[in-house]
């Protein structure tokens, strides 16, 4: 031995998991693949939401799913693989019933992210990427999740949690570990990771109109604008341009 | 004189139920399609380009006149892909947009559709917004029901599919030539140009990628007529625009106001950096565009000022940190996500950030050597303009701009760790006392 081991630089890096065989791709996800297939243009556009659906089917990309995007787009299992293994929504392992996002990017990470993903790792007992033995919670540090206005976030089964604490983060494991009702700050009522990912996928769960329009930081500039009578001009008072006049 | 603050795309956010089809129609909502179909597609693009609206998303290049570079003669299909990928850090206007108002952006597609001459939208958003996609998919679906999508719209004999589709993580995904890569089903890495989308986009065919807020600025425009856009703004960057104000202070928030508004106003606005803190620097537009400082907040937030001073616009992404916050430490964690975003395809790119990450790391532990920020500035030099994209001249901009304005934090880097110089629980919002807490899996073991 060279006493020096080869270790990699891009931890959680590589293939799909071909030792776990098992599948819960039945008929009616095939017919549903196909119909995602079947709302582009070309067949190939619609590899992304299908690698959604087969994670909301089997929690995870499976080989199987690999096999039937493959077969129904015409195109490699290596090409599939490429794609799932490419993008950091795809988990090449089994997820847990809740993901848990902890941003930690620049902005969020100074304001208390980082000290968030702390206490995750603590709460949860695991590291970022991983999944709690019981297969309740995934934990990940994620990258800026358009929210900074509400900075330090979280996110659970991608649904913001804006404005976070430790206490309120704590809380809501707890809430979500006694099965509990817990309403996103900026969103809906909190299914489950694999509902949200058929969501993405594109099949409507019917919660759009739950949540507000928008949080309070949304609508700051609004709320001062009208306090004070401002706002674009009147149409009506804009001169003409004059070219437009002699026409 | 125009106001302060000009809410017209976020003018509808605090109504009540504001993303359905009947409270944007309430306001005025599909007036300027029903406007814009009564004129020539000509004619809806020569309003688009007498406004003067340059691209929201960044670079800044004029919209119209975009659009114009799609060839008529090209026998393909023309493409229409509206960039939701919304991922700049920082940026954050975008995602309030869509979900608040998601009919603002289909308005403006098939307006912007009809211009170009498009049968085919489609609107890529972030995999990672799951209230937002669903907003998005039921204002397109709404839409359709209404007759604003679909075949024959409001019965001119016009058709446009309007497809919504999610991605699934990856910051590159917001680059154009990148973003059609992943619409066409592959992994997400730029494409070497010309050819340009307006050739050869999505399948090959002519393509028009616009941002989510130049696309929702076309309703107004059309409604309201070039000259009321132009109107406002400066000489050369005319209009209103979403600024996002973030960070350390009192009340971060959106703002729509005329293009050249300064940081100084905004700040006032929002009500200063938070209590007993003053702003140390500011990103104008996203981590990609070079860092300001304090001596900055009084210059117009538009392109020309903001390129003078050795930045961008950009997103108009405004990340403010106070004195509080160390400029290594942050530039590390900037740094970080641009390696762990990088695509891979560009050995500069993919090499480079892995290399200043090392080197950045040192500093923030003060375990660099004597030599070290020549020694960096070299490897940014070796890293930017060398690349497909523009995703590592971002990350070089973050180092470069930070070494310029804050040298002596980088010099600390020698020998003291920046975390003893900036103690970082100073920077976060809350205090935080230790967990007491056992780990729950502990406690599951014998339940």
């Amino acid at each position: 031995m060279s006493g020096h081991e080869f270790t990699s630089y891009f931890p959680n890096s590589g293939g799909i998991d071909l030792d776990d065989q098992s599948t819960n791709i039945d008929d009616k996800t095939i017919e549903e693949l196909e119909q995602l297939a079947s709302r582009y243009p070309q067949a190939r556009s619609a590899l992304l939401p299908m690698l959604h659906l087969v994670q909301s089917v089997d929690g995870r990309i499976s080989p199987r799913g690999i096999e039937v995007c493959a077969d129904i787009l015409g195109i490699t299992t290596a090409q599939v693989s490429g794609v799932a293994t490419f993008y950091t929504m795809y988990k090449r392992r089994p997820g847990g019933r809740h993901h848990i996002g902890v941003c930690t990017t620049a902005l969020c990470a100074v304001m208390g992210g980082d000290v968030l993903l702390e206490r995750m790792e603590h709460k949860l007992g695991i590291h970022d990427g991983e999944t709690t033995p019981d297969g309740t919670f995934s934990l990940d540090r994620i990258e800026c999740n358009a929210a900074c206005d509400f900075a330090p976030i979280m996110t659970v089964n991608w649904e913001f949690m804006d404005n976070m604490t430790p206490e309120r983060a704590d809380e809501l494991i707890d809430e979500l570990a006694a099965g509990q009702e817990v309403h996103s700050t900026r969103g809906a009522r909190i299914t489950s990771w694999r509902e949200a990912e058929r969501v993405i996928a594109g099949f409507p769960d019917g919660r759009a109109d739950e949540g507000p329009a928008a949080g309070d930081p949304s609508v700051l500039g609004l709320r001062i604008a009208q306090e004070h009578g401002w706002h674009a001009p009147d149409p009506a008072a804009i001169p003409a341009p004059a070219e437009e006049e002699s026409k | 004189m125009t106001d302060l603050l000009t809410p017209v795309m976020s003018a509808n956010w605090a109504d009540d139920r504001a993303w359905k089809l009947t409270n944007y129609e309430r306001r005025d909502g599909y007036k300027a399609l029903r406007k814009a179909l009564t004129m020539s597609p000509g004619d809806v693009m020569g309003v688009v380009k007498d406004s003067q609206l340059r691209g929201r998303g960044g670079a800044g290049f004029p919209t119209g006149m975009k659009w114009s570079f799609v060839p008529k003669d090209n026998p393909n299909p023309k493409y229409l892909v509206v960039n939701a990928d919304e991922s700049e850090p920082g940026t954050c206007k975008d995602m309030p947009l869509m979900m608040a108002s998601p009919h603002t952006l289909v308005e403006g597609v098939v307006i912007s559709s009809y211009a170009i001459g498009v049968h085919t939208a489609f609107i890529y958003v972030r995999g990672e917004v799951l209230h937002v996609i669903r907003r998005v998919q039921q204002a397109v679906r709404e839409a359709y029901s209404a007759g604003y999508a679909g075949k024959n719209i409001l019965g001119t004999g016009f058709d446009l599919e309007i497809i919504v589709h999610a991605g699934a993580g990856a910051y590159i995904c917001g680059e154009e030539t990148a973003l059609l890569d992943s619409l066409e089903g592959r992994r997400g890495q730029p494409r070497l140009r010309p050819p340009f989308p307006a050739v050869a986009g999505l399948y090959a065919s002519p393509t028009v990628i616009n941002n989510v807020e130049s696309i929702s600025s076309v309703p107004a425009i059309v409604l309201n007529g070039a000259t009321w856009f132009a109107s406002m703004g400066t000489e050369r960057s005319k209009g209103y625009t979403l600024y996002s104000l973030s960070g350390h202070v009192r009340n971060p928030g959106q703002f729509e106001a005329p293009m050249g508004v300064t940081l100084h106003q905004l700040l006032e606005l929002a009500g200063g950096m938070r209590e007993g803190h003053q702003l140390k620097f500011f990103t104008p537009g996203g981590s990609s565009t070079p860092i300001l400082t304090s001596e900055h907040v009084d210059l117009p937030l538009d392109y020309e000022s903001m390129a003078a001073a050795g930045s961008m616009l950009g997103t108009k992404a405004l990340q403010c940190f106070d004195e509080t916050t160390s400029v290594v430490r942050t530039t590390l964690r900037w740094i970080e996500f641009y390696n762990h975003e990088s695509c891979g395809k560009c050995t500069p790119c993919r090499e480079g950030n892995w290399w200043l990450v090392q080197m950045l790391q040192k500093f923030e532990a003060g375990t660099a050597q004597e030599g070290d920020i020549e020694k960096m500035l070299d490897v940014c030099e070796n890293i930017g303009g060398r690349s497909f994209c523009a995703l590592a001249d971002g990350g070089v901009a973050c180092v470069t701009s930070a070494v310029k304005h804050f040298r002596e934090e980088f010099e600390a880097g020698y020998h003291t760790p920046a975390w003893e110089l900036f103690p970082y629980e100073k920077s976060a919002l809350f205090a935080t006392p230790p967990s007491t807490d056992e780990p729950r899996t502990a406690v599951e073991a014998h339940a």
